[in-house]
């Protein structure tokens, strides 16, 4: 735990795997350039890892003022201890008043501990930050300048403002997707910081037999354009429709929970709350009903087309184009009539 | 080599079948009008508990955190093969962040003797998959996250899958661990018929009270209070018994517990209402989609 302090850097947890960059830090960057620039203080990115300096630069294009780098052996692989151990000191060292991590699979792993280590409040899976000012309920103090960390809670039914004002720092993860990737800048200079790092053997309590990745059947989040199937399209033969729809306008296809759970589509095109977050510039909606849950990950679509035969269904409620009909007959005249216009 | 396994479980609203009038009107979920399940990745991990013991022998020890009601979580697991019970209960507990919750849990577990601890990756309530590595950090001890698959336990170590997300990755380390386990992992067993039998009188020293006092409605206090006294004692004897815990039993430092305990803060609630700022009705004929598209192909929604 540290003190309230306003003087304190705005940080970004710089996530790596063996010299490549995660997407969801590089996310973060201008919604933390932004807080920082209102809060009057500088903006830095920690990198951890071995042989990773020359990303540094790149951070600094991004909008990073300060990169504090700590290079060891021992930092190769990300594992939680060592990781952890790391941050700790540095928070400790330097003080930052904000912590912000992409809520990855290392970031949701790796974040807690550090909280718990520091006894410093963290709240998961943000989708905006804002600063603002904050009333304690029972001396009617006002607090000012705070993080709010606002994230939907009760799957995505409500969304809640989360504050932090004693424990510091204020700590965050941001949910992959849900920021506008920055700009980079090549003109942008910025400071590096080499850190000296203090790890032993038993800072390494895990041993890493094998590893195994995969690459995504799918980029959704690069996609301009989505066609996302729901239950409501009834099999995965007839899914072949979302394919051809989708392959037709040069867009990806996607799907909800519900349809990948009835095994009409592979996990990774599946959009929502569990899935990819994504904000296309169309998003076409077949035999989608809507949930929540689904809302949470497409509703930044800049333009939303729904086809479905229940008029109730919740997704017409954020539909720019509602079509009441049977898909069956839909897609193919929107196929029709995409093939003839181009 | 038997294993002893603490199985950490929350009791939570279904958040999967909230509707509107489960919304009060600032915003609020109305908790009481959603019913209340076992959290469903806590059922993997105890699930996961079981499987050790049938494996190598153990012993498996459930604690729920939650209000007195939160009982229901624990017989239940009691009918699926876990061996105890604890429910930790307190009025000082509400109010608790992810970081309070894993500080009291930490007292908790610290008082038995455990090899691996499991928990579910995240509770469908909140969502922050926090209160696993929380806990592994306070108890100090290595935390392997996202579990698949447990691949060996031979005494020392421990051998797993964790799913990173685009891939696996199989780790090894010493015990004891901490374990939080994917809806991936397993399929949960359903409640055997006879364990259903014997603990179906299973409950806490509180649920003995309340049936007690209802039973014998003009009792003194003195006398209510070796009735529950005899009851709770028969119970503990057929094993029935769920033990009920508070913070000054586990000894809890109060000023890391509850609202004083917990660095986070609700700012404010609002209830999600996504809207389309203005939204046309398409009729499904040819003429109707030719004409909205040709107007996407004009907005270069469309190229």
């Amino acid at each position: 735990m540290i003190d309230v302090n306003r003087k304190g850097e705005v940080w970004v947890f710089a996530e790596q795997h063996n010299g490549q960059l995660e997407d969801t830090p590089i996310e973060l960057m201008s919604k933390a350039r932004h807080l920082a620039d209102k809060l009057g203080v500088k903006l830095a990115v920690v990198l951890l890892g071995d042989g990773i300096k020359d990303l540094a630069v790149k951070l600094m294009h991004c909008g990073a003022d300060k990169v504090y780098v700590a290079e060891n052996p021992l930092l190769r692989a990300y594992q939680t201890n060592s990781y952890a151990k790391v941050m700790y000191d540095l928070i400790h060292k330097h003080k930052p008043q904000i912590v912000l991590y992409g809520a990855t699979i290392a970031g949701r792993d790796l974040a807690p501990r550090i909280a718990s280590a520091s006894k410093a409040g963290l709240t998961a899976d943000c989708t905006d930050l804002q600063i603002g000012d904050h009333t304690t309920v029972k001396d009617k103090k006002v607090h000012k300048n705070l993080l709010f960390q606002i994230r939907p809670a009760f799957g995505g039914n409500i969304v809640a403002t989360i504050i932090n004002h004693d424990r510091w720092p204020q700590m965050a993860t941001v949910r992959e997707g849900v920021m506008m990737m920055p700009e980079p800048d090549e003109t942008r200079k910025g400071q590096i910081i080499e850190e000296q790092v203090q790890l032993a053997e038993h800072d390494l309590p895990l041993e890493i037999l094998q590893e195994h990745k995969r690459a995504k059947k799918v980029d959704l989040k690069a996609a301009r354009i989505i066609v996302a199937g729901g239950a409501g399209v009834g099999s995965k033969d007839n899914f072949r429709l979302v394919w051809d729809l989708a392959n037709c306008l040069g867009g990806a296809p996607a799907a909800t929970r519900a349809a990948v759970d009835l095994g009409f589509i592979d996990h990774d095109h599946q959009v929502g709350q569990t899935g990819t977050t994504v904000r296309p510039s169309l998003y076409i909606a077949v035999g989608v009903s809507g949930a929540i849950q689904h809302q949470a990950g497409m509703s930044h679509s800049q333009k939303i087309v729904a086809i479905n035969n229940d008029p109730d269904a919740p997704i017409f409620g954020l539909a720019h184009y509602k079509i009441l009909g049977d898909l069956n007959e839909v897609v193919p005249m929107m196929i029709k009539s995409i093939r003839e216009k181009s | 080599m038997a294993y002893n396994c603490v199985v950490l479980v929350k009791q939570v609203p279904d958040t999967k079948s909230i509707t509107g009038e489960a919304m009060n009107d600032d915003g609020t979920v109305k908790r009481s009008a959603l019913p209340a399940i076992f959290n469903p990745e806590d059922l993997n991990a105890l699930e996961l508990a079981l499987q050790i013991k049938e494996k190598f022998g153990g012993h498996i020890t459930v604690i729920t955190m939650g209000l007195p009601a939160a009982s229901a979580v624990l017989r239940d697991s009691l009918f699926r093969g876990a061996d105890e019970a604890i429910l930790l209960t307190d009025r000082r507990c509400a109010a608790s962040d992810t970081l309070a919750t894993s500080y009291i849990l930490s007292c908790a577990v610290k008082r038995i003797d455990y090899d691996v601890v499991l928990c579910g990756r995240q509770a469908i309530d909140g969502d922050t998959a926090q209160v696993g590595p929380q806990l592994a950090e306070k108890l100090g001890v290595t935390q392997i996250t996202y579990v698949e698959e447990l691949l060996e336990l031979d005494g020392k170590t421990i051998t797993a899958r964790r799913n990173i997300g685009n891939g696996w990755q199989q780790v090894k380390a010493e015990l004891p661990v901490l374990l939080t386990v994917t809806g991936d992992a397993n399929e949960p067993r359903v409640a055997a018929a006879k364990r259903m039998m014997k603990y179906k009188n299973a409950c806490t020293p509180f649920e003995v009270a309340q049936r007690i006092k209802a039973e014998n409605p003009d009792a003194v206090e003195a006398e209510i209070k070796e009735l529950v006294a005899n009851r709770c004692s028969k119970l503990a004897e057929s094993g029935s018994l769920i033990k009920q815990l508070d913070l000054d039993i586990i000894e809890a430092d109060l000023a890391w517990c509850g609202q004083s305990g917990s660095p986070t803060k609700v700012h404010r609630i609002q209830s999600v209402v996504l809207a389309a700022k203005e939204s046309k009705q398409i009729e499904p004929n040819e003429q109707a989609i030719s004409e909205m598209i040709h107007d996407l192909i004009d907005d270069k929604i469309i190229a």
